[in-house]
């Protein structure tokens, strides 16, 4: 008997579905984007950080936050990149610019679109504000993008 | 020999179906607060975090990256252990062999799973993708076939099975963080719930939980400084069986993995006589009829006998060796804490702060976990270092 054999390689797909609690504070969050257009944060009693988005408990402190905070909506450019390339799981297609943002007020940064995909327009420190979505859901796409002031 | 560790604090959320008031994160915060207030610590205390949960049945690749600093993980020593069903209790021998290293004398470990978030039967789905997954995914058949096999070979009854039912769901009663209460649970109810493979019942089988487990373990001397009754790790024993559900010989009836762990168990230890000498168990039992199974495999009786125990009354509150007082995880089953909930409650024993759930003077708690008849791990906890 010969040693060659037909090489057997086996595709594998699992149908599976999540939901995830949000919590209550994730969720005031949510719902005032939605319904109120604002970006809340949350402060830390011990080290004082303005905590965005709103978390329930500092992980640096390991305290719960206590005073909701309105941020932004404008803030800096922190950092930025533009892809080119194409993925399954890209959320929009190539190019998409996504940038860090720290709004104004906040003591942490969040992550989300820019409106401007060309990097010679971009900027590290430059000024951006946030576009809130048409439709709102009560998600992070709430807020559809940044874009440059 | 390891130094010596205990447990000096434990913290659990309560357990039910849904935890839809947090995310997962939070559930893990929950539980790493209650211990470290039982501990009267806070977490600048604690030197490294061991994570346990079930990989994907959360739809959460890296669940100890995301849910890390819930267990306080921030700029420390921080990482997951995932063995299945064992998670919860490997996660805990984790932490004791973090402390009896002497590298580190304050661990904490936190177990945790979200059931209501994922699916747990696709979790399962994905294991081996050549022979078993194609024909016996998900846990229920699974547990199914070694049951049926089980009760062929040692005459184990319905009637038996479904004791072990009420026993468990009576005793959940006495504990505030248990899943599935109820006082008034019949023999006759357990049988009519309807078979959801041959020949289990619904009510024979464990819930799906949300919830979450911590532990703290410290060196001998912190431990005795910290707390007044520490739960001392005596032995602390892991073995694998083979994975392939054709390989795996006789799986309930012998359930070889956890005869074998116990077994190397009560030698470090000492134990001849398992029932006389045990005050508690806190054994992990998927089912109903595992608990009969695993009164044999650890030695309470000799093999064919462990339906006596429980048509005696002897593993019940007033009887010999109460097993599972906390109502054990056909009760609460958050999967990747319910090891983890195991240790927590043999721990809780021998601190005496049980509450309704206590049983009177205990000294020697016997734990166990389990996963898929091919994982075992076997702790005995004690009131005394040695
Ligand atoms: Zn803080």
């Amino acid at each position: 008997m010969s040693d060659h054999v037909e090489r057997m390689v086996l595709q594998g797909k699992v149908d599976m579905h999540f939901s995830y609690a949000a919590g209550k504070t994730a969720s005031r969050f949510f719902v005032e984007l939605r319904d109120r257009q604002r970006i809340m944060g949350k402060r830390c009693p011990l080290c004082q950080r303005v905590i965005v988005p709103a978390q329930l408990f500092c992980k640096e402190c390991f305290v719960e936050t206590d005073e909701w905070v309105e941020v932004g909506p404008e803030g800096t450019l922190v950092t930025f990149t533009v892809v080119y390339h194409k993925e399954n799981h890209h959320p929009k297609e190539a190019p998409l610019a996504y940038g860090i943002i720290k709004l104004d007020g906040a003591d942490t940064s969040i992550v989300h679109f820019l409106s401007e995909t060309e990097v010679t327009k971009l900027d590290h420190g430059m000024r951006v504000r946030a576009i809130f979505s048409e439709e709102r859901k009560g998600h992070i796409l709430d807020i559809e993008c940044f874009r440059p002031v | 020999m390891g130094k010596r560790a205990a447990i000096i604090g434990t913290g659990q959320t309560n357990h039910c179906s849904s935890r839809e008031d947090v995310n997962e994160m939070e559930l893990v915060y929950e539980a790493a607060t209650a211990a470290l207030k039982d501990a009267e610590m806070t977490i600048k205390d604690i030197d490294a975090v061991v994570l346990a949960n079930m990989e994907l049945f959360e739809g959460r690749a890296l669940p100890d990256m995301w849910c890390g600093e819930g267990a306080g993980a921030f700029m420390k020593h921080a990482f997951k252990i995932s063995t299945g069903g064992t998670s919860g209790t490997s996660g805990a021998i984790s932490g004791y062999y973090h402390v009896a290293s002497g590298l580190f004398d304050r661990v904490m470990v936190v177990g945790f799973e979200k059931h209501s978030e994922g699916d747990a039967s696709g979790g399962m789905a994905l294991t081996d993708p050549f022979w078993d997954r194609h024909i016996a995914a998900a846990a229920i058949g699974n547990f199914a076939l070694s049951v049926s096999a089980y009760m062929a070979d040692r005459g184990v009854t319905e009637e038996q099975s479904a004791k072990v039912a009420v026993k468990a769901r009576r005793n959940a009663c006495n504990n505030p963080h248990a899943h599935l209460q109820m006082p008034d649970l019949t023999v006759k109810e357990v049988l009519e719930s309807p078979i959801l493979a041959y020949p289990v019942h619904r009510l024979e089988m464990c819930p799906q939980s949300d919830g979450a487990c911590a532990i703290i373990f410290a060196s001998e001397e912190i431990a005795k400084k910290r707390c007044p009754r520490p739960a001392w790790v005596r032995a602390a024993v892991t073995r694998h069986d083979h994975i392939y559900l054709g390989e795996v010989k006789n799986r309930l009836s012998t359930m070889r993995s956890l005869r074998e762990a116990a077994k190397a168990a009560y030698e470090i230890v000492g134990i001849k006589e398992p029932l006389k000498e045990f005050d508690v168990a806190e054994i992990y039992d998927p089912l109903t009829y595992a608990e009969i199974a695993w009164y044999e495999a650890l030695g309470f009786c000799k093999d064919g006998e462990g339906g006596m125990l429980i048509d005696g009354g002897v593993t019940q509150m007033d009887g010999e060796l109460p097993v599972n007082p906390s109502g054990g995880v056909i009760s609460t089953n958050p999967v990747g804490a319910s090891g983890t909930i195991r240790v927590a409650e043999g721990a809780l024993q021998i601190h005496g702060r049980g509450g309704k759930r206590q049983v009177p003077d205990v000294n020697l708690a016997l734990v166990t976990g389990y996963g898929v008849y091919c994982w075992s791990d076997v702790l005995i906890l004690s009131s005394k270092p040695y």
